[in-house]
């Protein structure tokens, strides 16, 4: 019993992440119909990023705040690309946004270097013990930021001017318009909250599993499925798909095989594609071709 | 029999071009380097016809290019099966496999298609790499010599003729296909499914086929390298090679087969050409990619229609 | 040549066809018409297998000189005269002689006029993977005869001209008429039209009017589903009237311009 508390909190913790990059995902597919595969890198900068400006001996708060801009500036970017871009056909639009991974990466390797990296707790060393499995300080900052920030987006989207703006554009693109919202920032703004939401995601993880250059791919993989599984067109829906895959994936990497683990994202990924694409919220069969 | 020159002034062209151009190798290493371009730009011809004229996105051809290799190179060097009969074998295998996962997968469409692919692309990597007692795991394994009738291939000349051979023939079939009352309905799906099925072909049954015929060639390509380069390991089926793939066609330009052939050499050389800027390279290649997705989405191909050599539609 | 019985499609709790029968006598041209959203549209999808069906039966009639027995289907089935055709994919009804046009064009626009007529002809050509790869005589010979077939066709209806031209360069009306072409293409027995006239100048519609009543007259069975009331009061044999997803009204054109139900459906009760 205590090993499956143990599991189940490792899962929602790392669950938690894959709630926020999956997040980001839905954001930008639902405002500009685009699945950025570079979601994972956005993850990447705000961890690799903290950690070098704490190397370069920058104070730990204003060395947090500078990766979060900084991840900030990479979304405004990515945002510009596709604006700039003179066709957005989905496959140009996928290779586009996986052309910004790599280079993403690649500035990395360049900035940074390949080595992984940790950061050190936000609260301490400390643990609680609950029902005999030890939930460290750093993973409860992770759930309750994480919450914080779902909280936040929730209120965001359906009480404030602009979120609200933001829902009809991803409804409706031409009403939109046509009542007077500047559908252009609101896209950008969209493309920050995505990779802000990332960022942090980054920056909480840090300390839990280390981070290096690469870390984007795997963790915008199944970021993605997160979203997938909760429903593409539900916002919210990738919180339930993060948290049910973290703790799935914990499960199966403690009671049937550790070299599997990372198999559990996509066996889920093609289960709800084949049975539910809609997500685990719908009750859509597959578009008929 | 003019006519039949004009219509293969093209392959002629190439054939020249691929019996000329060694001739300026200066070591082995130019020799590897052609032979991974001609296999690379075997695998996107095929993926080529998938995505080009079926319009179906795949992530996952470098999963299925290195299952092929796996399983031809897992019969052979471990079950000690002659490699053609493995290399049989295992296109046997990747049909039926392609074939079966065709039937849920192809009622996807656009994004869902592309993550379904990608997820079997990326289990077939895990699985690769986890079972390490058959696939030699995350270090990968050795392969043997191919060996045909008591053959030998154990030189880069022998490999460079094969793969130009491959290719050619590759090619020719290609565009026998599009060519073809086949090809018509394939060249119709791409602009509509209604019309197609409204002239009674199945629609569902023509993306499964060339579906399968992508996978298939993708195995034999993904086969073959392991034989040449006498190795094999996880990394044939990772994403990142897969999204290599898919760069190749697309930044050729996607729908042509000489777009992908154009698109697999100089993604397969371009690397070889960054060396000289060591911890860059990554960084070029993202940024040429995202240029040209920018400013070319219909691929670097584009750029020889305008100068007339191309016609649009080869 | 067609029997619709009482077909029914619901989606969700609505019913967009209700209970609806009518027969297809061989070598007519029989209407459907409606105001919007009567349904005519999901019938026709229905019948060319795109939509499936809640409830009820269409048969296909082998041969329409033999009498049939109207309500013993069993026995019409026996002796093979009809056949159940109820769900049955487009493409498979195809080469059972039916086909149809589209209400918002289907068609390839990256392809030459000519090659969009050839692919009417696709159930006569041999596709055959193993002949295509290889590029068999058969093939060349089927590129060739076809190619042929359709410039005959493109001949037919003066498009000549348009012949090599890609078809997404045509004119709407242009294209309309590509479509209805490729359908005959594929020699079809009983032939479906999902307005064929919208959106064409009277010109046009006359000149489309005139095939269709020529296709019926040369023995081929017509399903006509228009808005356009003088063409079918023109070139119809017979009228079915839609209204909410139910049979309104039915009979020959004289008939139904006078009748009170169609007019009030149309014009609301005012002018009844």
């Amino acid at each position: 019993m205590n090993e499956f508390f143990q599991l189940l909190l490792s899962g929602v913790t790392v669950g938690f992440i894959y709630a926020l990059v999956g997040m980001g995902f839905t954001v930008i597919y639902n405002s500009s119909g685009i699945i950025n595969f570079a979601q994972g890198e956005f993850v990447m900068a705000g961890g690799m990023s903290a950690v070098f400006l704490l190397k370069w001996g920058i104070p730990f708060w204003l060395a947090f705040l500078l990766a979060i801009i900084i991840t900030a500036f990479l979304g405004v970017v990515l945002y510009k690309l596709i604006d700039m871009s003179k066709e957005h056909s989905v496959i140009s639009m996928i290779i586009l946004t996986l052309g910004y991974s790599i280079a993403l990466r690649g500035l990395a390797e360049v900035v940074f270097d390949k080595e992984l990296h940790t950061l050190p707790s936000f609260v301490g060393d400390g643990t609680f013990s609950i029902y005999g499995a030890t939930l460290t300080y750093q993973a409860l900052l992770v759930m309750i930021t994480s919450v914080i920030i779902v909280i936040s987006l929730y209120l965001f989207f359906n009480k404030t001017k602009t979120g609200k703006a933001m829902l009809a554009l991803s409804d409706n693109k031409d009403s939109a318009k046509l009542m007077g919202v500047d559908i252009n920032k609101i896209l950008m703004l969209n493309f920050i909250i995505s990779a802000v939401i990332a960022g942090i995601g980054g920056l909480l993880l840090a300390p839990i599993t280390s981070t290096n250059y690469e870390i984007g791919i795997m963790l915008g993989l199944k970021g993605f499925s997160a979203a997938v599984i909760g429903g593409l067109s539900k916002p919210f829906g990738a919180v339930v798909g993060g948290l049910l895959l973290g703790i799935l994936e914990s499960l199966v990497a403690g009671y049937i095989s550790s070299e599997y683990k990372d198999a559990v994202a996509f066996v889920a990924l093609l289960g709800i594609l084949f049975f539910m694409p809609g997500g685990i919220f719908s009750n859509l069969k597959a578009k008929r071709v | 029999m003019a006519q039949a020159v004009k219509q293969i002034k093209d392959i002629l062209f190439l054939i020249f071009f691929l019996i000329v151009i060694p001739f300026f190798f200066k070591n082995d290493f130019y020799y590897e380097i052609a032979i991974l371009s001609l296999l690379n730009a075997i695998i996107c011809i095929g993926l080529n016809l998938l995505m080009g004229y079926a319009g179906q996105i795949s992530l996952g051809h470098g999963g299925f290019a290195a299952l092929g290799a796996y399983i031809t190179v897992i019969l052979s060097s471990i079950y000690g099966i002659s490699p053609a009969v493995s290399l049989l074998v295992s296109l046997v295998f990747m049909a039926f496999f392609a074939f079966v996962i065709s039937k849920p997968i192809l009622k996807l469409e656009g994004h869902y298609l592309a993550m379904a692919t990608l997820g079997v692309g990326v289990i077939i990597y895990i699985t690769v790499n986890a079972q390490a007692d058959l696939t030699g795991g995350p270090d990968g394994m050795g392969v043997d010599i191919f060996k045909i009738f008591g053959f030998e291939l154990d030189s880069n000349i022998k490999w460079y003729i094969l793969s130009s051979v491959l290719l050619i023939l590759v090619i020719v079939t290609f565009k026998n296909i599009i060519n073809s009352p086949y090809g018509r309905i394939l060249r119709g799906i791409h602009d509509s499914n209604q019309a197609v099925s409204s002239v009674g072909a199945d629609v569902a049954k023509y993306k499964s086929y060339v579906f399968v015929i992508s996978v298939v060639i993708a195995a034999l390509a993904g086969s073959m390298y392991a034989f040449f380069s006498g190795f094999i390991s996880p990394a044939e089926a990772s994403f990142n090679r897969s999204i290599e793939l898919v760069v190749m066609v697309v930044f050729g330009g996607i729908g042509r087969v000489y777009g992908a052939l154009l698109g697999a050499i100089f993604l397969t050389v371009l690397p070889q050409l960054l060396t000289s800027f060591e911890d860059y390279q990554t960084l070029i290649y993202g940024v040429i990619i995202i240029f040209v997705m920018m400013f070319m989405p219909k691929g670097i191909i584009s750029l020889f229609d305008k100068l007339g050599k191309t016609n649009a539609h080869s | 040549m067609l029997i619709v019985r009482e077909l029914c499609k619901n989606f969700g709790g609505l019913k967009a066809v209700d209970e609806l029968s009518f027969n297809v006598k061989r070598g007519t041209v029989h209407s459907i018409i409606g105001p919007n959203g009567a349904g005519k549209t999901t019938l026709i999808n229905m019948i060319t297998g795109i939509y499936s069906v809640t409830s009820g039966e269409i048969y296909l009639r082998k041969d329409d000189d033999i009498k049939c027995v109207e309500e013993d289907d069993i026995k019409d089935m026996i002796h093979g005269h009809r056949e159940n055709i109820t769900n049955i994919p487009m493409h498979k009804l195809v080469h059972k002689g039916i086909c149809r046009t589209f209400q918002h064009l289907e068609i390839c626009g990256s392809m030459s006029a000519l090659e969009n007529i050839m692919l009417g002809f696709d159930k006569f050509m041999s596709k055959n993977i193993i002949q295509t790869c290889l590029r068999t005589k058969r093939i060349k010979e089927d590129e060739k005869k076809f190619e042929y077939e359709a410039m005959k066709y493109l001949n037919m209806f003066n498009l000549e001209k348009i012949a090599y031209k890609q078809a997404d360069s045509l004119s709407y009306g242009v294209l309309k008429k590509l479509e209805i072409i490729r359908a005959l293409a594929t020699k079809p027995k009983l032939i479906l039209f999902d307005e064929p006239v919208a959106g064409l100048n009277p010109k046009e519609t006359d000149e489309i009017s005139q095939i269709i009543k020529e296709v019926a007259n040369e023995g081929l069975s017509v399903i006509l589903v228009e808005h356009d009331m003088k063409m079918v009061m023109k070139i119809s044999d017979e009228i079915t009237v839609m209204n909410f997803g139910k049979k309104l009204a039915y009979g020959k054109p004289e008939e139904i311009a006078n009748n009170k139900e169609v007019i009030k459906a149309y014009l609301g009760s005012n002018y009844a």
